[in-house]
């Protein structure tokens, strides 16, 4: 097992390595002139004073040279000149064109938005939609099932933002049923988290419930076909621990897989939910990041946090798997 | 014929030990599909006592499991309907309750599956699952239970039971997963054991070996036995008494030594010469029963088997294609009863075996 982890470790800190590498070339070797943005923010940009943060930019050295620059700057401080000087603590990320701020700081400060937002979403969706998806299947063909079937349907055709958008002009704005949304930090008040967030959790929950219930129901029902759940229901244990204890304990194996994938995405910011419940976290500062103009320091540290993400939840995937599914554990 | 659902919980013992412990009277069992009724079952009925073994033979889809299952109550209401009647130890199951079920269920009857690896929990250890039936049936602590859940894989023959309980059925071998499901259903010491197809999966040794396991256990025991299965050998070896079902229904049934040795309906006779003789001449051929089974949705009027009975045309008028012939003891005695038309059967027997 212990090798086992290793070599994915291994794997997966290529992944992210590879995966700075072709940001970084995408952006350095791309059309634009990271200089540009930088330059135009200091109000009006001659040709001498873009060529001036050119060079203290080091935009005319080599890519490898600059990523080395970035690379060395995750071990130890560095200053960074653009216009003026700026000292960047290790690890650094860069200096963010848009802020003039460290970008690691602008990401630990937006995090715990988009971490509470994933998690009491994530939280609803997986168990709304087992719920739902067990309950379908233990009903299976009653009409129960086909309003559970036929609602998440209904719901997962609804494009999400519009369903975002729709929920927050009428449960917030016209009927008041909802406090205003936004973040307020957890450390400083607790009501005031929970009731920002409410809507957007839940806007986030249901919409991505449907999924679950369909894939746990046709789990399930698949499950609960087989030969040792009739072996469960011989021995005489009772139907609803027959369900649960030997049926969703069977079924769950694959709904952890995609929850850990789905929750890795959620963990690396959701752009709409942010940008329409006004949460300032990862999601809405990429977005941010991507218009005119560009802040590049910000972009590679988004992709970044969604590379280590994916990959550190596809790591534990296959480790939740193992323990999960005694037959593939890795001896 | 249907038992009082809310009569005593057991019959009295006299009556249990002269009908037997296990009733089945006219038991059917029908699916309804989009097609049509699939009658997998019609108008069986046998019984078994306490230390009695019966076979029950015939090919797939002869409705011996379905019949098999009907008796724990596991067909899905909504997808089957049973009639008739099935009494286990003087208590009805047609029609009764779940919690009725619950406790004939592994407790008074218990069931061996065809294959163990799919019939035993994947992602469970051998020993809990053993455990769990026992504490289903048992207010105890889990530690007790797995006590009792190692003594009986230690019984079964599965050495170091102990280490051995908290491994997966993947980690076991095909006989030992036998082993382990024949130690759950024993669990309870149920008086009744119905053994579904318990060596098909397996290999000839370790066939007879868990044939030898389930006959010794039942000594111990003394519980009713139904084992089902298509292999005649198995039959010979362990049944008192043997039941042929064709199509959904009975068609011999007598003591099991009387049925192999002076079979009396042509579907038997195909059964048995279609088996091979470990003595027999190496050159000689198998004989086939030509044909395959009926369509259970739509079954041939008259007896069932008539479309592939090389006798037909032995029995006067056309009786085999338009009256299904009753469940009958023929010139061998009472207890030796068969579904067929025909007058004189040993004497056409003797004649083809020559």
């Amino acid at each position: 097992m212990t090798g086992f982890v290793v070599r994915r470790l291994l794997s997966s800190f290529l992944v992210v390595v590879l995966t700075s590498m072709f940001v970084f070339a995408l952006f350095f070797l791309g059309p634009s002139n990271p200089a540009g943005p930088v330059c135009e923010a200091q109000g009006r940009c001659t040709a001498e004073r873009l060529e001036l943060i050119e060079r203290q930019m080091g935009l005319d050295e080599s890519v490898v040279t600059q990523y080395g620059a970035f690379v060395g700057g995750l071990f130890r401080d560095r200053t960074i000149t653009m216009g003026s000087e700026y000292s960047c603590e290790a690890p650094c990320l860069g200096i963010s064109y848009g802020t003039r701020g460290e970008v690691r700081k602008e990401l630990m400060e937006k995090y715990p938005a988009t971490l509470s937002l994933a998690l009491g979403g994530a939280a609803i969706y997986v168990v709304l939609g087992v719920t739902l998806g067990v309950l379908a299947a233990r009903r299976r063909g009653t009409a129960t099932d086909r309003l559970l079937v036929g609602s998440s349907l209904v719901v997962s055709s609804v494009p999400y933002y519009l369903f975002a958008l729709l929920a927050w002009i009428l449960l917030t704005l016209q009927w008041d049923l909802f406090p205003a949304t936004g973040y307020t930090p957890i450390t400083e008040s607790p009501s005031a988290w929970a009731a920002g967030l409410l809507l957007p959790w839940l806007v986030l929950g249901i919409a991505g419930s449907t999924q679950y219930a369909r894939f746990t129901r046709g789990s399930m029902v698949e499950t609960l076909g087989e030969d040792y759940i009739r072996t469960a229901t011989a021995k005489g244990v009772s139907r609803s621990r027959v369900v649960l204890r030997h049926g969703l304990r069977a079924a769950i194996v694959p709904i952890v897989t995609i929850f850990g994938l789905d929750f890795a995405t959620l963990l690396a910011g959701t752009v709409f939910t942010e940008q329409i419940f006004d949460i300032d976290g990862i999601g809405r500062w990429a977005l941010d990041a991507v218009k005119a103009p560009q802040d590049f320091p910000v972009i590679l540290a988004t992709v970044l946090v969604s590379a280590v993400l994916i990959v550190v939840a596809n790591l534990v995937v296959d480790v939740v798997y193992g323990f999960l599914d005694p037959r593939v554990r890795v001896s | 014929m249907t038992g009082s659902l809310t009569g005593p919980a057991r019959g009295d013992a006299g009556d249990v030990s002269r009908q037997g412990f296990l009733v089945v009277e006219s038991l059917s069992v029908r699916f309804p599909t989009h097609d049509g009724l699939v009658q997998a079952v019609s108008d069986l009925s046998y019984s078994v006592r306490l230390g009695e073994t019966l076979g029950i033979v015939g090919e797939s889809g002869s409705g011996k499991s379905v019949s098999a299952m009907a008796v724990l109550g596991l067909h899905d209401e909504q997808r089957s309907r049973v009639t008739g009647s099935i009494r286990v130890g003087g208590r009805e199951v047609v029609g009764a309750s779940q919690s009725t079920l619950r406790q004939v269920r592994g407790n008074e009857a218990a069931m061996i599956f065809q294959d163990p690896l799919t019939a035993l929990h994947p992602f469970h250890p051998v020993g809990r699952q053993i455990s769990e039936a026992y504490r289903v049936h048992h207010d105890c602590s889990r530690s007790a239970a797995r006590a009792k859940a190692i003594e009986m894989l230690d019984r079964v023959g599965i050495p170091q039971a102990r280490s051995r309980a908290d491994e997966y059925p993947h980690q076991f071998s095909g006989g030992m997963r036998q082993r382990a499901m024949i130690a759950m259903a024993l669990v309870n010491d149920p008086k009744l054991l119905i053994a579904d197809e318990p060596t098909t999966a397996l290999d000839v040794t370790v066939q007879a070996q868990i044939l030898d396991l389930l006959q010794e256990l039942q000594q111990d025991f003394g519980s009713a036995v139904v084992i089902i299965t298509h292999d005649l050998g198995v039959v010979a070896e362990v049944a008192d008494e043997v039941l042929v079902m064709y199509a959904g229904r009975a068609v011999e049934k007598g003591p099991t030594r009387e049925v192999l040795t002076h079979p009396e309906m042509p579907y038997t006779w195909g059964l048995l010469s279609s088996t091979p003789e470990v003595s027999g001449d190496p050159d000689s051929r198998l004989v086939p029963i030509p044909g395959n089974p009926p369509s259970l949705l739509h079954p041939p009027p008259g007896c069932p088997f008539h479309p592939r009975c090389p006798h037909v045309d032995e029995v006067a008028g056309d009786l085999c294609r338009s009256e299904l012939p009753a469940l009958e003891g023929g010139r061998r005695g009472p207890a030796h009863t068969k579904r067929c038309h025909l007058p004189d059967p040993d004497a056409i027997y003797g004649k083809e075996a020559t």
